[in-house]
């Protein structure tokens, strides 16, 4: 038994990773997305140039117990995006 | 917070085949004082998306693993806040997320679950990773 949650994407509740053409890779659950933009909540930011360590270092250690979240919520601009992939199937 | 009219067939799940609720930071704190032996802390939640097969994870691999953790107690997140945040407090170094599960043997903190492991499982893969966890850590019946 749990809630429903009717109109989302089908990522809506998942823990997602989402990475971009650029230094910044987005960890966080999927509340939404469309053409425009991806919704994340409860949700932290990496930025591999000045965080010190790479996208895929930091990916790692979140798949094996979580991220520390930094937003509540977060839009990120779908132009950005090139890449959604599901935290739960990388592993740690 | 949700109705608890619309929570209490959550907590049910899990008590209803023994899992001990612990709803205050008092009530945590004698739980956990205990560290002998092996515990397992589920931490409950209402969201369907994970929560849905974890409920039913635990319990079945409660009631088909040989190895099991020798007390089992569940918190609810979003709804008993306090008791929750204290539990959280005995595995600090992992991120809160919800549902979560985190074994320990003898007071220390040997596996854990956290809510993206259990995304997209049914119960059936839930309980399978949460049985081989208890194949490492338990000690068989």
């Amino acid at each position: 038994m749990g809630t429903f949650h009717q109109g989302k994407s089908e990522l809506h509740g998942i823990t997602v990773v989402v990475d971009t053409d650029g230094p910044v890779v987005y960890i966080g659950r999927c509340d939404d997305e469309n053409e425009h933009e991806v919704i994340l909540l409860d949700a932290a930011d990496h930025d591999a140039e000045s965080e010190g360590s790479s996208k895929d270092d930091y990916i790692a250690k979140a798949a094996k117990f979580g991220i520390w979240k930094k937003h509540d919520r977060i839009s990120i601009p779908r132009g950005e995006v090139v890449s959604i992939r599901r935290l739960g199937e990388i592993s740690g | 917070m949700y109705d608890p009219t619309l929570v209490a067939p959550m907590r049910e799940e899990l008590t209803r085949i023994g899992v001990t609720e612990l709803t205050t930071a008092e009530e945590v704190d004698q739980f956990m004082g205990d560290k002998s032996g092996t515990t397992l802390v589920v931490v409950n939640s209402v969201c369907g998306c994970a929560a849905g097969s974890a409920r039913p994870g635990v319990t079945l691999a409660l009631q088909q693993s040989d190895a099991k953790p020798t007390r089992v107690a569940t918190v609810f997140a979003g709804q008993d806040r306090e008791a929750t945040e204290r539990a959280r407090s005995y595995f600090a170094e992992v991120p809160p997320s919800s549902p979560s599960m985190a074994l320990f043997r003898d007071g220390e903190l040997v596996h854990f679950v956290p809510r993206h492991a259990i995304e997209g499982k049914d119960a059936i893969g839930v309980a399978n990773d949460l049985a081989a966890a208890f194949g490492e850590h338990c000690k068989s019946e």
